[in-house]
């Protein structure tokens, strides 16, 4: 029998889908360079980690639970593509390798979970946040992916349009990051003391990177390289353009001056808000949004200093406030032109695509945010969950990782070598 | 012998070296540092959080002298780093009891 594979469009998966691989590291760096120089490798490791733990959980069952026979519209059967060997036989009629669907899919998983790391930075336990990532990835990441995007999953099957993520990624991991910030805390010393980013080269690297990788993330939810995929191509440049546009426009009026971390937050904001739409609007459609985006972001970003939650990063101010953006103004912009094919309220569908986008963001948004909040009690309750304030204030890069960041002087901090492996150094000064 | 001790502004550095070198000295350390004085310090906004930056950026001169040139580089360095500004910095005179150049063990003012 011929095999149906289409090899266009299994080439142009791959390569999204190792784009959006790229989006983890470059998330990395885009947090790694906001926090002081004495936390930058916890955040890189932080963002790194959710990569490891959750994609060796996807292979495992989190595929199955997501894209598994619906059960009760909430989640997939966990059993049935139980780590995955069912899937590599080649399916003559696929046109897509399951396979490359299977690990595009598992790059929205790792790195949703990733983004919830922004607004916990300097003061979480290493170990407290795998554990995190790991259980909120199982109890609400798969089963609201499952609920958003597979086929008997209730969002799904309401008609919400959720293109790449925006209420499965954005909104979802926003409202799992405030409930953190707030069963956590604020750092020690927030918000007076002064907590200016390190690094805004770091920041600046990061946001290209996450951009680049984003043509992966949504161009790729397309799932074929058609004329959709360039259409969404297309939409998510315009929409990001706008947003930073947006974003200094903003900084220019309130603060004096366009900054860097505007230009860079701005791009994250816009991208963030036409991840859902990108399938739904007209170019000037996604500069709408993408305005929009840039704009409401740079003035939401200021709420935890009115509300006292210390979401250090923005992920509720930028993910949260953007995701829900993008989700709704769907239902106004949505014009059936592009390729999702519905109309919005001003392209005269009515108002009833944005009463399904506003149920499902936010029942995602309360979901995911009373879970991670119980999730968060109980890791705190057993003292995992975030290191000393003297750990703190010294630098949890140190007192986390055993390491330091950067070291520019030649003197190398001076010191000599002891020996191998932990209590080497305890070990030698008791000889002496 | 005399240790110069001048706080400049960074940009200024090259001129004050200059000058130094045009009257003959043969060497100085220089650092970066940081400070505050009647200038004060500035402020950055970061996602429309105003910070105030109190530690100014600014160079720090150590030269080593013999006393009878005193005059004359101290006359050299304000010149230089003069530029009428707030911030233009300090400069001080410290008594040196002894110097030592590590490579042959001159001492005194054959070490300088």
């Amino acid at each position: 029998m011929e095999s149906a594979l289409n090899t266009g469009d299994t080439a142009w998966m791959l390569t999204a889908t190792a784009m959006v691989l790229l989006m983890i590291p470059g998330l990395a760096l885009f947090y790694g360079g906001m926090v002081r120089s004495k936390s930058v490798l916890n955040m890189l490791m932080m963002v790194m980690g959710s990569l490891f733990v959750v994609g060796v959980l996807w292979v495992l069952f989190g595929y199955s639970m997501t894209f598994g026979t619906d059960i009760g519209g909430v989640v997939g059967d966990p059993t049935q593509f139980l780590g995955l060997e069912s899937l590599m036989a080649d399916d003559p009629e696929a046109t897509l390798p399951v396979m490359a669907f299977v690990a595009f899919q598992g790059m929205f998983a790792c790195l949703t979970v990733g983004l919830i790391a922004g607004a916990i930075p300097d003061r979480t336990k290493f170990n407290g946040w795998l554990i995190f990532g790991g259980i909120w990835a199982v109890l609400v990441y798969f089963p609201v992916a499952h609920s958003v995007w597979a086929s008997g999953g209730w969002i799904f099957e309401m008609g919400v349009i959720d293109f790449a993520g925006g209420t499965a990624v954005h909104i979802n991991a926003g409202a799992a990051a405030l409930a953190l910030a707030i069963v956590i805390g604020k750092r020690a010393g927030w918000p007076k003391t002064p907590m200016r980013p390190h690094n805004l080269t770091l920041v600046m690297i990061g946001a290209g990177l996450l951009w680049f990788g984003w043509f992966g993330f949504n161009a790729g939810s397309a799932l074929a390289a058609n004329n959709a995929s360039a259409v969404v191509f297309l939409n998510t440049f315009a929409a990001t353009c706008a947003a930073a546009i947006g974003w200094l426009v903003v900084e220019k009026l309130r603060d004096g001056h366009m900054t860097t971390l505007g230009a860079a937050s701005g791009i994250v904001a816009g991208l963030v808000g036409i991840t859902p739409a990108c399938s739904a609007v007209s170019p000037i459609g996604a500069l709408i949004v993408g305005v929009l985006a840039g704009v409401i972001c740079a003035l939401a970003v200021s709420m935890k200093y009115r509300f006292g939650y210390d979401d250090s990063l923005d992920v509720v101010g930028v993910h949260l406030v953007g995701g829900l953006l993008g989700t709704l103004l769907i239902g106004f912009l949505a014009t059936d032109l592009a390729p999702a094919g519905v109309n919005g309220l001003f392209y005269g569908g009515g108002a009833q695509q944005l009463g399904k986008q506003a149920i499902g963001a936010f029942s995602v948004l309360a979901y995911s945010f009373v879970v991670a909040l119980i999730i968060g009690l109980i890791l705190k309750a057993a003292g995992i969950m975030r290191i000393s304030r003297e750990d703190e204030l010294s630098g949890i890069d140190l007192a986390e990782h055993a390491e330091s960041a950067y070291e520019l002087g030649d003197s190398g901090g001076s010191g000599h070598f002891v020996g191998i492996g932990a209590g080497s150094v305890r070990r030698d000064r008791e000889e002496i | 012998m005399k240790l110069v001790t001048a706080i400049i502004k960074p940009f200024k550095l090259e001129d004050v070296k200059s000058a130094l070198e045009a009257i003959g000295v043969r060497g100085m350390t220089v650092s970066e540092s940081s400070g505050f004085g009647r200038q004060g310090g500035h402020t950055e906004v970061y996602r429309g959080a105003e910070y105030t930056v109190d530690l100014v950026p600014k160079v720090r001169l150590e030269i080593l002298i013999d006393s009878e040139r005193l005059d004359e580089v101290l006359d050299a360095i304000t010149k230089a780093a003069h530029t009428g500004k707030i911030g233009d910095g300090k400069v001080w005179v410290t008594a040196v009891e002894e110097v030592i150049r590590v490579r042959t063990g001159e001492r005194g003012v054959d070490a300088l």
